[in-house]
């Protein structure tokens, strides 16, 4: 029998102070009954003696509070799971907003899931083929790998994260597939572009769909994350699918978290963030990997937009330290029209070396891409030097690198959102850009390689 | 002992009708039995902070008192093992509860049926103190554990057995002073947080061979030493990590996953095992303790894995070994201090880190050390302790970064211009140091002759000038500077890109003896002098920085450990002819 209270102490949206209640424990999931029968969610932050602290998803817009009830529920917030998932459309708090019928639910999941034991996870080293040369070449995506996209207000990261959903694969093989797929705070248009995209590729039936748009409660934004990655879970170690996760913006979720914890009066970490974000953050992108024993996988790929195209802001900070590498965009390289726009320098694939090489992409790889990385890195120093000094300043050398690391934007980096390169295209415009440099600066690249692989220039 | 619950806010419990408890006390929380640390007391009111998410703790939950501080369980079983933060052997929760840890998971740290063979040292009516060696176990095939008798006690050995035994299972017997007797088993167990007794500490004299060239020629850390390397994401903090874990050359690698990725651990797992330490052929996992607090564990835990960690380290090093504790990162550890503090409404002190924070960070790296051992035979151990720092936008200006540069003696800065041009490890040298230079150059001179310490110096000074060169450069171009200025930039690229950088994914690279590293720098150094005196004689530098011999060096990191004397013999011929040769030319012409 469950207890209805109508001893509402305080409201201070989101968080409401009830009295005299008996038998509630931490992080209880709790109804809030409107006298008009209207139902909003809530759960338990705090419990002293017979006062809780609970947190609203929902607005608090026209709550009374002599005459409202609050039930609490015995468990905390869950997610009904089911196969019957994929293809759906459900909203932040886990209910279908498509229209269709609800999930008959297989089991019920706590959203916060449990962590991962290391000595249970299998280390990801299969090579996921994207067909974006600046990934597979230089920062390998492996199955099992969270992967984020940090981007600028106002760059094409939806057009990457599409492009990687719809061209990725493992090489030489078939298997069951999911997307699963959380908006976050993002526009109607955005998510829209989204769900038309996997429509167009016919990944749809294949895809779970959890969206919280830009004007749903920020709270909620709070539980969809979680929502997606239990769904995910799910799919992949129950159900045996390779699972690729793509949440979309962390910002919003980090400043809904913001928002709860000023709520709180928490003493703030950095720029008003609280101190917990980096446990919180990933408590989320940990629950990425694979398991020993279980055929699934879960690959994540979170996007988030740096304010103010801030690497050091803690968002950006603190999921870089979280996640295996990072992917970055410069708005240098889209207004000098590269398209997609990946910033290679910063970028990084923490999973890349027990991805690639004989076996799984070419025996050359890891050299080429040392190789590719330390003479971009010094072309754009010889470029630099060149704006200031003049080309007559420079050694021959030098000026190689200059070229070399123009030539390397224009024809590496940028390939187009609609260009799917194999593992062997992109290294082998590796090879033809490193053959414009003289042989004796390969010096990260074996000699046998060198004379198998490496363009022969015409000796005249 | 037991309480009620009256308050739930995170991992922070308040229970009262504790009276009879102790402040640091560990308790059981809860139906679910959660581990928990009394942090304060007021009256019989408990602030505990529990080592597990207490979700679905409400008031009135029982809370009962183990009346022991947090301690860990030392004896056989230790090594190769992972453990979470408060010594839970994980492999054991995988195997109850599955893939995901579930809560209140009640397993002993030591395995409790596995037998050891226990070899007795101590003889019958030997008069024995704390420290002193019963007997050994032969704990993996690269370690012999001593079993000792604890600190603080002493006392005439009446019986001593040899064979077969549990842990638990007693092996000597002790006739106290007071005429009692006492049974000693193969466990200790030790408060975690109260540093282990030595007879006496020493200064550092002798330097850990970690095969990383940067490391040991330039900043080089002394056993027993302490060490930082801070450095932003992607800097490499993690890779340079565990290739000290891989290569130092100590008897025992503790290392301390505290917040970090689960995969990374998992890695450690899975490659250890095939890696064979180069000095006894045995794989390196037989030498490895492994505490795993990933980032998705409950922050409470950990606080405690440093401490776990450190203490572990303490133990092997009590047995007269060279320990290495490699903590990643004390950032992380930091943050959880940071949370605890703000749930307990203290008052914060910079960036909201309590205000003890500095005193927390001193403690631990003050646990490192040479010492001579408890126990009559005065053996020396030493615990070397080496710190991952990872500072909010790799701006080390920030409390943590602070407050470890203030203690540690070694500062390994990790820089991520350097990580983006793939220069690994990307430690600076410009901004690195090590204080053991000095206190190790006896060592050095003995071991190598006066030229180790002297390559260095020269290797040091053409870095130091390059960098200055470089602001001009950056001025007025290359061509302004004289031939001298332009091969001192030419050898410094050769230091930075020929024997600077390691690649810990190539075999034949991820490990560089003394001898290795000293011929390697001594040849790009001979280079340098040569091509100095053929400057005098009007050669040209462009030619000479051409000469083949230049691609050979290039490449001779990567020669192989076994046949690299005979290589780099002929490499310094060919270099001599050929530079004699551009001399030669340049006459003729």
């Amino acid at each position: 029998m469950i207890k209805e209270y109508k001893t509402i102490h305080e409201i201070a949206s989101p968080l409401m102070v009830v009295d005299h209640v008996e038998g509630v424990t931490y992080d209880e999931l709790a109804e809030l009954e409107l006298p008009s029968g209207e139902v909003r969610r809530c759960k338990v932050l705090s419990i002293e003696g017979d006062r809780a602290v609970l947190q609203l998803f929902d607005s608090a817009l026209g709550i009374n509070l002599a005459e409202s009830k609050v039930r609490f529920l015995g468990h905390p917030l869950e997610l009904g799971v089911s196969e019957d998932m994929l293809g759906r459309v459900f909203n932040g708090m886990g209910d279908p907003i498509d229209g269709g019928p609800a999930i008959i639910a297989e089991e019920h999941r706590d959203i916060n899931g449990l962590p991962m034991n290391p000595a249970a996870r299998a280390y990801p080293a299969e090579f996921i083929q994207t067909g974006v040369s600046t990934i597979d070449g230089l920062n390998t995506l492996v199955r099992g790998q969270k992967l984020p996209i940090f981007s600028c207000s106002g760059l094409p990261h939806a057009a990457l994260a599409a492009q990687i959903a719809r061209q990725a694969k493992v090489l030489g093989n078939n298997e069951a597939f999911a997307v699963v797929f959380a908006a976050i705070g993002i526009t109607f248009e955005e998510s829209e572009y989204f769900i038309q995209e996997f429509r167009r590729t016919g990944a749809i039936d294949r895809t779970v769909v959890f969206s919280n748009l830009a004007n749903d409660p920020a709270v909620e934004r709070i539980s969809t994350p979680r929502m997606a990655l239990t769904a995910a879970e799910y799919l992949a170690f129950e159900k045996d699918m390779h699972v690729l996760v793509i949440l979309t913006d962390i910002t919003n979720y980090a400043e809904a978290l913001r928002e709860v914890s000023a709520a709180k009066k928490e003493v703030p970490g950095r720029r008003g963030y609280p101190g917990y974000l980096y446990t919180d953050l990933a408590q989320m992108y940990e629950r990425a990997g694979r398991r020993l024993g279980k055929k699934g996988s879960i690959t994540m790929i979170p996007i988030l937009t740096m304010p103010e195209d801030d690497k050091t802001h803690p968002i950006p900070d603190l999921t870089g330290y979280i996640t295996e590498g990072q992917i970055i965009l410069s708005r240098d390289l889209y207004r000098k029209g590269i398209i997609p726009p990946v910033d290679v320098l910063p970028s990084l694939s923490r999973l890349k070396d027990k991805g690639i090489g004989e076996g799984k992409t070419r025996e050359d790889h890891s050299g080429v891409l040392n190789q590719l990385f330390a003479a971009y890195s010094r072309g754009k120093e010889s470029a630099e030097l060149m704006t200031i000094l003049g080309e007559s300043a420079l050694s021959d050398d030098d000026k190689l690198y200059a070229k070399f690391a123009e030539a390397f934007e224009k024809e590496y980096v940028n390939q187009g959102n609609d260009t799917n390169r194999s593992i062997e295209d992109t290294l082998t415009i590796g090879w033809e850009l490193l053959s414009i440099l003289p042989e004796r600066e390969l010096k990260r690249i074996k000699e046998e390689y060198i004379a198998k692989y490496l363009p022969k220039k015409d000796k005249e | 002992m037991s309480g009620k619950v009256i308050k739930v806010s995170g991992p922070l419990v308040t229970a009262n009708g504790l009276q009879d408890a102790n402040v640091s006390d560990v308790v059981r929380v809860g139906k679910q039995q959660l581990v928990g640390e009394i942090l304060n007391m007021t009256g019989g009111t408990a602030s505990i902070q529990v080592y597990e998410e207490t979700s679905g703790l409400g008031p009135g939950a029982e809370v009962i008192s183990t009346g022991m501080p947090m301690s860990v369980e030392l004896g056989p079983g230790m090594l190769e093992n992972i453990y979470d933060g408060i010594q839970r052997p994980l492999p054991e929760i995988r195997a109850l509860t599955g893939e995901t840890i579930a809560r209140g998971v009640n397993v002993p740290s030591l395995n409790r049926t596995k037998e050891w063979e226990f070899v007795p040292v101590a003889k019958v009516g030997d008069e024995l103190v704390g420290g002193d060696v019963l007997g050994t176990v032969q704990e993996t095939t690269a370690i012999s554990h001593k079993i000792m008798v604890p600190p603080n006690t002493k006392g005439t050995l009446v019986d001593i057995k040899a064979g077969k035994f549990t842990v638990e299972q007693t092996v000597a017997t002790l006739k106290l002073a007071d005429g009692k007797t006492l049974d000693l088993n193969m466990i200790q167990r030790w408060p975690v947080r109260i540093q282990r007794p030595y007879a006496a500490k020493h200064t550092p004299s002798r330097p850990l061979n970690s095969g990383q060239r940067v490391v040991d020629t330039l900043f080089p850390v002394a056993k027993g030493g302490t060490a930082a390397i801070p450095g932003p994401f992607g800097a490499g903090k993690t890779v340079l990590q565990h290739a000290l874990a891989k290569w130092s050359d100590v008897d025992i690698v503790i290392y301390i996953g505290c917040g970090e990725r689960g995969n990374e651990m998992t890695d450690v797992l899975n490659e250890f095992p095939e890696l064979v330490d180069p000095r006894n052929g045995e794989p390196l996992m037989k030498r490895t303790v492994l505490i795993a607090n990933t980032s998705d564990m409950p922050v409470a835990a950990r606080e405690a894995s440093i401490y776990t960690g450190i203490t572990i380290a303490e133990y092997f090093r009590d047995m007269g070994y060279d320990v290495a504790v490699l903590a990643d990162s004390t950032s992380r550890w930091a943050e959880a201090l940071r949370e605890m503090s703000g749930r307990l409404e203290e008052m914060p002190g910079e960036e909201g880190y309590p205000a003890y924070l500095a005193s927390r960070i001193a403690q631990f790296y003050e646990r490192a050390g040479v010492v001579e051992c408890l126990g009559k035979d005065g053996r020396m151990g030493s615990v070397t302790a080496i710190g991952a720092v990872s500072p909010p936008g790799g701006d080390i200006s920030e409390p943590v970064s602070q407050a470890t540069m203030r203690i540690v003696k070694v500062f390994w800065s990790l820089d991520s211009s350097l990580a983006y041009a793939r220069h690994f490890p990307a430690i600076n040298w410009m901004n690195s140091y090590s204080n053991y230079d000095d206190t190790l150059r006896p060592f050095y001179d003995k071991t190598f002759g006066s030229g180790f310490m002297q390559n260095r110096t020269k290797a040091m000074a053409i870095l130091q000038e390059e960098n200055e060169l470089n602001e001009i450069v950056r001025l007025v171009g290359q061509d302004a500077l004289s031939a001298d200025d332009q091969l001192t930039l030419e050898t410094a690229r050769m230091i930075r890109e020929d024997f600077l950088q390691q690649n810990s994914f190539v075999v034949e690279d991820a490990y560089s003896s003394y001898d290795k590293q000293y011929n390697l720098l001594d040849m790009i150094l001979k280079y340098d002098s040569l091509c100095r005196e053929a400057l005098t004689k009007g050669a040209s530098l462009q030619k000479l920085s051409l000469i083949p011999a230049r691609a050979s060096i290039g490449r001779a990191k990567t020669v192989d450990q076994e046949v690299y004397k005979g290589q780099y013999d002929e490499i310094i011929k060919n270099m001599t002819a050929e530079i004699n040769a551009v001399v030669a030319g340049g006459e003729e012409e």
